[in-house]
């Protein structure tokens, strides 16, 4: 086994909640959230308040529609983009919640539910909230120029999603199950030697492909037995390099059962060049398309693996190339039969 | 990794080589074509703005020369913060590159951009200290190459 | 007037497309570019070469940040004439002094009136 976690127990996935920004709300995806933002603010005197009102928002969202309070979840991890993650950090001083603040760039929801899913696997907890949160605004400050600096964007940058998802794990059985968690693969830090911070597709693929690669070798299951393989936010870019790198090794993903969130997120014609990207995109997709697709019944069995690219401005600027994760869950939709027999 | 003479071994050059040619391959190239005509252009209007300000201050206010370019470069820069403040800056930058950052305008954008942005900092540690986060090394480097020009020519006049 | 207005585009234009060309090609941010260009600017006017091509296209020649760097070495060498050797000091600041003046203060007068807004 090579970071492959079988989940015995296979804790339910309850519910998701998704909060998106006006750009996103915009999007393909706009109808599925369960609340569309207008004001990149949100009634804050700061991006960064405003983020923490967005985590703060999916978290509570997705605890009161699975009819909890927040006593009854006992542990939440979390965590955002920006430095020391005081978005999460500061939606959890007001939740009151136990709190696991979590880093791992864009793959923050992945690796939460990773984390959530095998806690509650081992039953060291009955209820775990996973969530993540982005925002253009408050990464674009942090990562790269000023709102109002006339840079130019490259065709290979992506637009950071302003909005927070959270989903809920549990082994309570009198919640209702969306989707139960039946494998997690952990993410081996990656670097095929990217250094520009405008192409962080080209960082995360390789990530992407160690990480399938080695949930394939580790299930004996192919990319045909799921129904649908979802990444994170590696957008046009690195959407085609995984393709690609899965060819080379002999394991070809199948297109049409292959989605980016990064590329679903936003039409191309909102001018976000290589697509969305952020804790926000990968969040915000599964917890309102990917849910509500398991459970219609539509894919019953589904990868999600959400790509991050480990790089700070000052490593940047000190030439370091830009390490990337990619960690993966395995979610299956409730099976029609699996209450009776 | 912490031995700073260590090269990659063979094979793992070959891997980065290859992934770097992949990565080429798959990563779209910006219209160089587009790009150069829209700086051009650009650039070129606010060069050309500049020259009529300059006569302008010549021919009606009674400037003299040296008068007439403060006054331009002046009056560039109050309207770039103007337009900076107002959310339309980015958008020109955003189309012209190069033709909206290299005239005075980028200069004053890159410091009038931070500025704004960081006044929720405070006004001494966000507005006063990161309005150079950009500029400010156009303004070391600047100042500091023609101090060594100075120098020189103070010892060896030409 | 036209002709110089002409002249002012086309040389003002052509300095920015030389940039965007470093853009494209080169991948340097922004930041390095405006570095290279007025450290560019003051040497090229030390030797001498930048003032004919201000003389001839005007704005063209002094609003791109090249001219900055022209106006530089210009204020140093006019101050090493006058005072001297401390001239070396005060004459890059002098001769620029409006432009940086302005931008820090209208810079700030912005912050002051307007907010930052998302895209």
């Amino acid at each position: 086994m090579q970071g492959t976690i079988e989940l015995r127990h296979r804790p339910r996935l309850c519910m998701g909640a998704a909060i998106a920004g006006k750009k996103e709300g915009e999007g393909p995806l706009g109808q599925g959230y369960d609340q569309i933002i207008e004001d990149d603010l949100f009634g804050e005197e700061s991006w960064e308040k405003a983020e923490c009102r967005f985590f703060y928002t999916a978290a509570d969202t997705c605890i009161r529609k699975a009819g909890l309070t927040h006593q009854q979840v006992d542990v939440m991890l979390g965590g955002d983009l920006l430095n020391q993650i005081t978005s999460a950090s500061m939606a959890a001083r007001e939740l009151k919640i136990p709190f696991l603040g979590l880093y791992g760039a864009c793959s923050t929801m992945a690796e939460s539910l990773c984390i959530g899913a095998m806690l509650v696997d081992a039953g060291h907890v009955k209820t775990a909230l996973c969530a993540a949160s982005s925002h253009f605004c408050s990464a674009e400050r942090q990562y790269r120029f000023p709102l109002e600096y006339g840079n130019q964007r490259t065709p290979t940058a992506q637009w950071t999603v302003t909005g927070s998802g959270a989903s809920l794990l549990s082994s309570d059985e009198n919640l209702p199950a969306i989707a139960r968690c039946t494998h997690v693969t952990i993410g081996r830090v990656t670097d095929l030697g990217i250094a520009d911070a405008n192409n962080m597709g080209a960082a995360m693929a390789p990530a992407a492909a160690d990480t399938l690669t080695r949930h394939f070798a580790d299930t004996g299951r192919s990319p045909a037995d799921y129904d649908l393989i979802i990444t994170g936010d590696l957008g046009r870019v690195g959407h085609d390099i995984l393709m690609e790198l899965m060819k080379e090794r002999g394991c070809p993903l199948i297109f049409e059962r292959y989605m980016d969130c990064g590329l679903q997120v936003f039409s191309p014609d909102q001018d976000v060049h290589a697509g969305g990207s952020g804790c926000g995109c990968s969040a915000i997709v599964l917890n309102s398309h990917i849910l509500e697709r398991l459970r219609t019944g539509e894919v019953r069995r589904v990868l999600f693996m959400a790509t991050g690219a480990l790089l700070s401005t000052t490593t940047s600027q000190q030439g370091e190339t830009i390490p990337g994760i990619a960690h993966a869950i395995v979610l299956e939709g409730s099976d029609p039969c699996s209450g009776a027999c | 990794m912490f031995d700073k003479n260590a090269k990659p071994s063979p094979q793992r050059q070959r891997q980065l080589d290859r992934y770097k040619q992949l990565v080429e391959r798959m990563s779209p190239n910006s219209d160089m074509g587009q790009g150069l005509l829209r700086a051009f252009w650009v650039g070129g209007s606010i060069c050309c703005f500049g020259q009529f300000l300059q006569e302008a201050g010549k021919m009606w206010l009674g400037m003299n020369n040296t008068a007439a370019s403060t006054f331009c470069s002046t009056v560039l820069v109050l309207l770039t913060a103007l337009l900076t403040g107002i959310g339309i800056w980015d958008k020109i930058g955003q189309y012209a590159g190069a033709g909206a950052f290299v005239p005075i305008t980028g200069f004053a954008n890159a410091m009038v951009s931070p500025a704004i942005e960081f006044k929720r900092e405070g006004l001494v540690l966000g507005l006063g200290a990161k309005l150079f986060t950009i500029a400010g090394p156009v303004l070391v480097w600047g100042i500091s190459a023609s101090v060594v020009v100075g120098i020189i020519y103070a010892i060896w006049p030409w | 007037m036209l002709w110089s207005l002409l002249k002012a585009f086309v040389v003002g234009g052509a300095i920015c497309a030389i940039g965007e060309v470093l853009v494209l090609k080169t991948k340097l941010t922004p930041a390095r570019i405006l570095v290279g260009y007025i450290v560019a600017g003051v040497i090229l006017s030390a030797l001498g070469l930048y003032a004919p091509l201000a003389e001839f296209a005007g704005a063209g020649a002094t609003v791109p940040l090249t001219g900055f760097g022209h106006a530089l070495t210009n204020g140093v060498k006019k101050a090493v004439q006058e005072i001297g050797f401390m001239g070396a000091f005060t004459g890059g600041l002098t001769s620029t002094a409006a432009g940086i003046a302005a931008a820090v203060f209208f810079g700030s007068l912005a912050a002051l009136v307007f907010k930052p807004k998302a895209k």
